[in-house]
């Protein structure tokens, strides 16, 4: 058997596969809450509540309307990214004048109501949803056997963070939202119509959410719950990277999964804190974060 | 038009009447709250009152917002309860314990928070009471998923027995009572000037030469100890310690009983835990879920209500009336 | 030039938080005309422009521009209705390049002029376009500001101090550009504090002093005006 640091090699390939799908989720969850900070001065701490709400529009769109996943991948970002663009309009906009501590004490509140709602009606336990067909099964890579799920999630969510990436940076929609997070007012004066733009950009960080989630429901399990820990993982991650770069968020993402990953093979009691250990270390050594611009 | 013609001075004197006689009032209510109403829930009203008075100094006279307050209150449970239960400690020397470990655990997590403001700041401090979440989650002394069960409250001073409601209520009571005068103390002192004067304005307060950073960790550090000793008093009233008191939703519920009540002012968190407190009592009997009236209370405050019960109350007519406010 | 009345400002009061800056002025620029405001520091000149756009909400009065009222439009229907505002700290997003910057704001009407000319009256932007937007030099700077708003086929420019900490030779070819704009046809509102240069470009002046306007004056007249000038900017 091969070894690597004294652990079997499948073993530690198995644990990095799973660092790198649980970094894909980080990667795609920090991305939304970067895009939503940079615009609307607003942690969305309902983030974790709309990954949750994604996975269960796939699971509802499944078992009431037999939705099958590839039409639920799109409907429910569209879905849960609408109940955001709603949201914005009518709540969270009042905030954005006020104390931005505001902004995070709503969408706590929406997370919560949210949760809660769902607690409600489904219970704690998880529900399945099933693979679909055609990325079921696995291929033997000779050195360690890979769920084809998993492989597609990995290249999926990078396609997302790419594809987003390349949205922010290259696009004219881009650019205005580029140069509305540094200078809304201006933009505003161009003729631009900068509220329609946070209103669209909430919607947009939202659908990303619950894009997340709907690839995660057949890896976990669909619970109402699924998000509320999440969120604060993702927050630790989002202080690591700082919030003032795209690439910054999904590269800090997929890192600290991977490192996650690799201490569930060292020190397996860790596995949980790690995140937490790292947010810790770079706030003593570069509060900004490593990838922050404000100091 | 009397009031108009009162001088400054006057309606400070009256201001402070009317204060006196509201504080007498609400103490009285409390001595004979007990023969009306369930001990361990008014027990229950005061901990939390205690514990979101103590977020207090922190949110409303500090401005620092908190999001990991779980960790010195539900942190000071489990220090109080394995003392008591386990190594026989005295109540009172356990909730000490409590109180000594909640202030350590905030010069430790405030050390790492204050590197960061604003929302980084609430963020920080979430992900590292979360730590300590799994790490009560994972360790020995706190029993996992169980908890600490059968705490025994033991004899205060040796001799007065806590068992006995009314000997516990009124421990509690006392203690409350201490408790939400040091807040009042170091909101009053000068250290607590120039926390207001950082709340203000940081840059200001830097500029005229406080270390700004210190003086935001003195606060932090009082305020985790004020949470521990919350915590201490209800690892004894409830005599069990679990997980849901270190948990992020704790922290939630501080913030929003803080917020209802009325942040930055001296009452509004009593108010606040009370009914929060009540409101909880009152729907665990009904099916409807608690989690989502939170919630909903947090956005109806945040949108309509930010001054809280206690701030509002202080903005309108009658306080004008009672002369706690000059008419505008 | 023509006698047609393109922006006319009656009585406008405006405030920032609770001190009141603006106390009721009356100005007017006719189309294809240059007009400066001159005085000194804190008379209210660059709120009157930030009031005029919209940038400052809390006004009253009356702005109508071309026909069309102002007071209760959106931010975003100012540049819609064809008016370019290029603000005193120039407004250059370090986050886009040149190019971005310049392609930035939206085309409002199909008068504005097109990349390549732009770049013709600009070279130094054309040749920088792919850098970052801020490492261009003050001048250039100033020079992008103006530039992206041409583009968009604006009738009216608001320019805040655009000479403001340049070189003599910068000033000199942003007095150029602005009287190749004007053979353009293009309506100007300047607000300047260097004397000679806005005398080289200006077809008529507005003297602003504590929130009102207290002068206004052609060119023609200033000669005549010039030591009550001197009194009042305290140049």
């Amino acid at each position: 058997m091969i070894m690597i640091f004294g652990i079997p090699i499948q073993a530690f390939l198995g644990q990095l596969l799973i660092g790198l799908i649980n970094g894909s989720f980080y990667a795609m969850l920090s991305l939304g809450l970067a895009i939503i900070f940079g615009l609307l001065r607003v942690i969305n701490f309902a983030h974790g509540a709309q990954y949750m709400m994604g996975a269960f529009a796939g699971f509802l769109l499944l078992s009431w309307v037999g939705v099958n996943y590839w039409f639920a991948l799109l409907l429910a970002p569209v879905i849960v990214g609408l109940t955001g663009i709603v949201i914005e309009r009518f709540a969270l906009r009042r905030l954005y004048n006020l104390d931005h501590l505001y902004g995070l004490l709503f969408t706590f509140g929406l997370a919560l109501v949210i949760e809660g709602s769902f607690r409600y009606f489904y219970g704690t336990s998880g529900q399945p949803y099933e693979t679909p067909e055609l990325l079921s099964g696995g291929v033997n890579l000779g050195f360690m056997y890979l769920p084809i799920y998993r492989g597609w999630v990995v290249v999926a969510s990078l396609i997302v963070c790419i594809g987003t990436w390349l949205l922010i940076e290259k696009t004219k929609l881009g650019s205005y939202l580029r140069a509305a997070t540094e200078n809304p007012t201006l933009v505003q004066s161009f003729g631009i119509n900068v509220p329609f733009l946070l209103t669209l950009t909430y919607g947009l960080g939202a659908g990303l959410a619950a894009l997340a989630g709907i690839m995660a429901a057949p890896i976990y399990q669909v619970s109402p719950l699924m998000g509320s820990n999440l969120i604060i993982v993702v927050f630790a991650i989002v202080v690591v990277g700082g919030m003032g770069s795209i690439m910054g968020a999904i590269v800090t993402g997929y890192m600290l999964g991977i490192l996650e990953g690799l201490t569930k093979v060292f020190y397996p009691e860790a596995s949980n804190i790690v995140i937490f250990v790292i947010m810790a270390i770079v706030l003593l050594i570069r509060p900004a974060g490593l990838f922050g611009r404000d100091a | 038009m009397t009031e108009i013609s009162m001088t400054s001075e006057t309606r400070n004197q009256t201001a402070n009447r009317v204060q006196i006689a509201l504080i007498i009032a609400l103490l009285i209510a409390l001595i004979f709250a007990p023969f009306v109403l369930y001990p361990v829930f008014l027990m229950k009203v005061l901990c939390f009152a205690l514990f979101a008075s103590a977020f207090n100094l922190l949110l409303g006279f500090t401005g620092l917002l908190s999001f990991g307050h779980a960790a010195f209150f539900g942190g000071a449970v489990y220090f109080t309860a394995h003392a008591v239960k386990e190594w026989g400690f005295s109540p009172e020397a356990g909730i000490l314990l409590g109180v000594a470990g909640a202030a350590v655990m905030g010069l430790v997590i405030g050390f790492f928070a204050i590197r960061r403001q604003g929302i980084y700041f609430a963020m920080i401090t979430l992900a590292l009471s979360q730590m300590f979440f799994f790490f009560c989650l994972q360790a020995e002394f706190t029993k996992g998923e169980d908890g600490l069960q059968g705490v025994p409250r033991g004899h205060l001073l040796r001799f007065i027995d806590l068992n006995e409601p009314l000997n516990m209520y009124f421990f509690v009571l006392g203690v409350f009572v201490l408790g939400v005068f040091a807040v009042w103390r170091i909101v009053h002192s000068p250290f607590g000037m120039i926390l207001r004067s950082i709340r203000e304005n940081e840059n200001r307060a830097i500029s005229l030469g406080y270390s700004v950073n210190l003086y935001k960790l003195g606060a932090f550090v009082m305020s985790a100890a004020l949470a521990g000793l919350a915590g201490g008093l209800k690892a004894l009233v409830f005599q069990f310690a679990t997980l849901t008191d270190v948990a992020w939703q704790m922290s939630g519920e501080v913030i929003l009983m803080t917020l209802l009540g009325g942040i930055g002012t001296i009452f509004g968190p009593i108010f606040g835990a009370a009914f929060v407190v009540t409101v909880q009592n009152y729907l665990s009997t009904t099916g409807f879920p608690v989690t989502v009236l939170t919630g909903l209370i947090f956005i109806v405050c945040v949108l309509l209500f930010r001054r809280g019960i206690v701030g509002e109350f202080n903005a309108s007519n009658l306080a004008v009336k009672l002369g706690l406010k000059s008419p505008k | 030039m023509t006698d047609k009345t393109l922006l006319s400002v009656r009585d406008l009061n405006a405030w920032y938080d609770e001190s009141h800056i603006l106390h009721g002025v009356n100005l007017e620029v006719r189309e294809g005309e240059t007009v400066t405001i001159l005085g000194r520091n804190g008379m209210g000149k660059t709120t009157t422009l930030r009031s005029i756009v919209g940038i400052l909400r809390k006004r009253t009065g009356t702005i109508s521009f071309d026909g069309t009222d102002l007071m209760n439009r959106p931010l975003h229907h100012t540049a819609r209705v064809g008016i370019g505002f290029v603000p005193e700290e120039r407004g250059i997003f370090s986050t886009l390049s040149v190019e971005e910057n310049l392609m930035l704001p939206p085309v409002v009407s199909d008068t504005g002029m097109t990349v390549e000319e732009i770049y013709q009256l600009f070279p130094n932007l054309k040749e920088r376009r792919n850098s970052q937007g801020t490492k261009l030099s003050g001048g250039e700077q100033q020079m992008l500001a103006m530039a992206r708003m041409l583009r968009t086929g604006v009738k009216m420019l608001l320019l805040d101090e655009p000479t403001e900490g340049l070189a003599p030779v910068i000033v000199q070819r942003i007095g150029e550009v602005l009287q190749t704009l004007k053979a353009r046809g293009m309506t100007i509102l300047l607000v300047e504090q260097n004397f000679r240069f806005a005398s080289k470009i200006a077809d008529r002046f507005y003297v602003m002093d504590h929130g009102k306007v207290t002068d206004g004056f052609d060119l023609a007249e200033l000669p005549a005006k010039m030591e009550t000038l001197h009194e009042v900017l305290g140049v």
